[in-house]
């Protein structure tokens, strides 16, 4: 375990290691969301009070699981890089804060649209919605302040430190709507817990959320195996592999 | 672990748990301010201010609502099932305001004790069911507040009767 884990930061065993994972994964990725989608918009059942309005859950629940997700394996990454100086976890945790980003983004945008129709609003300063705000501020703050700085060691260390501090943030996200009155209703799909809906609701959701999973693996991966071969470029077994034709 | 690891770990830990600290501590100080809204009981203790603008909420009291036929004015009584509150609103009701309905309410506190609403929320809960499933618990002699109950039933359910 141990073992395989040392061999796994090392970049160059890790692009090795990882080109055999890629394919299963993006397979997994495309078919789950592309079965959980379609099931869950065309055929599976409306709401009683909501109508149709409600298949946004199956975008907007997804979405707001891996906003959380990668913010946490994020500041995890950070923990590694800081403690244990392995550089892959940075570029890692570098690789997967845009989608980290745009995923708070999609959370909080189909929150509104959802909003609108069913609270009739799309905005309300409760403890979800602004500490979900400021999960995508942490976000932009963690990309810019990786780019702000001159070295790229500097910028790697400040942006694991606010990921690292900014967790504090995950579990209030979490209890908020346990915690404070807020206008967000309580978990309808979690892990630990019965659904509070049918099998023929819940089930494309949980299809479309293993999907997006998957695909946060598959991209992140994607994206690292390409970073190592920008960052190790001057490095011998990259140019070897360059004239392999790989 | 070397020990100069081990050291930078704990300092890092240390760190985070001083600024979860402080976080849970403002958090604790604000607990109040972080509330979307009043309850009931918390206005009829006189937590709430007059004549500013607050935000109140509970449930949609059975049978309270009155519309009057000639405009959009309405009142309700919202309540937590430990005290109740007038609702007087003049405009339209969200599609999911109904009675047994969570809601929040924003608008101002009258010194007679009742609350003149310029906006109404409905708040949704956490249960989802299909409307046949739903049509089904009312044939059986639900009535709407019981939906909410069963539709957590029906969750546990291994698949919906559909």
């Amino acid at each position: 375990m141990w073992a395989f884990l040392h061999k796994l930061g090392s970049p160059r065993s890790f692009y090795a290691i990882t080109e055999r994972w890629l394919p299963p994964l993006w397979l997994a990725a495309v078919a789950l969301i592309l079965v959980g989608g379609v099931w869950g918009l065309a055929f599976a059942p409306a709401d009683y009070q909501q109508g149709n309005s409600f298949r946004i859950i199956y975008v907007h629940v997804p979405a707001a699981f891996l906003a959380q997700s990668i913010f946490v394996t994020m500041a995890v990454a950070g923990l590694v890089f800081m403690v244990w100086k392995i550089k892959l976890a940075d570029m890692a945790a570098a690789m997967m804060a845009p989608l980290g980003a745009g995923m708070t983004f999609v959370a909080l945008f189909s929150g509104a649209v959802w909003g609108v129709p069913t609270w009739g609003t799309w905005w309300q300063w409760d403890a979800r919605l602004t500490s979900m705000l400021i999960l995508l501020f942490l976000y932009i703050g963690v990309i810019a302040l990786r780019g702000a700085f001159a070295s790229r060691d500097g910028g790697a260390r400040a942006a694991s430190v606010l990921a690292m501090v900014g967790v504090i943030n995950i579990p209030i996200i979490k209890f908020s709507v346990d915690w404070w009155y807020t206008l967000h209703q309580t978990a309808s799909f979690s892990i630990t817990e019965k659904p509070a809906m049918p099998a023929s609701m819940w089930l494309p959701l949980l299809l479309m959320v293993l999907g997006f999973y998957a695909f946060f693996i598959a991209v992140t991966l994607t994206r690292t195996r390409s970073e190592i071969l920008r960052r190790e470029s001057s490095k011998r077994w990259v140019r070897e592999l360059i004239e392999e034709g790989h | 672990m070397r020990a100069k690891r081990k050291q930078k770990l704990y300092a890092i830990l240390g760190l985070v748990t001083l600024a979860a600290m402080a976080v849970g501590l403002t958090l604790y100080a604000l607990r109040s301010n972080i509330n979307l809204f009043f309850s009931p009981v918390q206005i009829a203790e006189g937590k709430a201010p007059l004549e500013r603008q607050i935000r109140a909420g509970g449930m949609v009291k059975k049978g309270s609502v009155a519309r009057d036929p000639d405009s959009l004015a309405a009142t309700f009584t919202v309540t937590d099932y430990v005290e109740d509150l007038e609702v007087r609103y003049r405009g339209i009701l969200p599609d999911l305001f109904r009675e047994g309905q969570g809601v929040v309410v924003m608008g101002e506190l009258q010194p007679e004790g009742w609350l003149r609403a310029d906006k109404v929320l409905a708040k949704h809960d956490e249960n989802y069911m299909p409307p046949e499933v739903a049509q089904a618990l009312k044939d059986a002699g639900y009535s709407p507040e019981d939906y909410q109950d069963k539709a957590a039933e029906v969750g546990e359910r291994p698949a919906a009767e559909d």
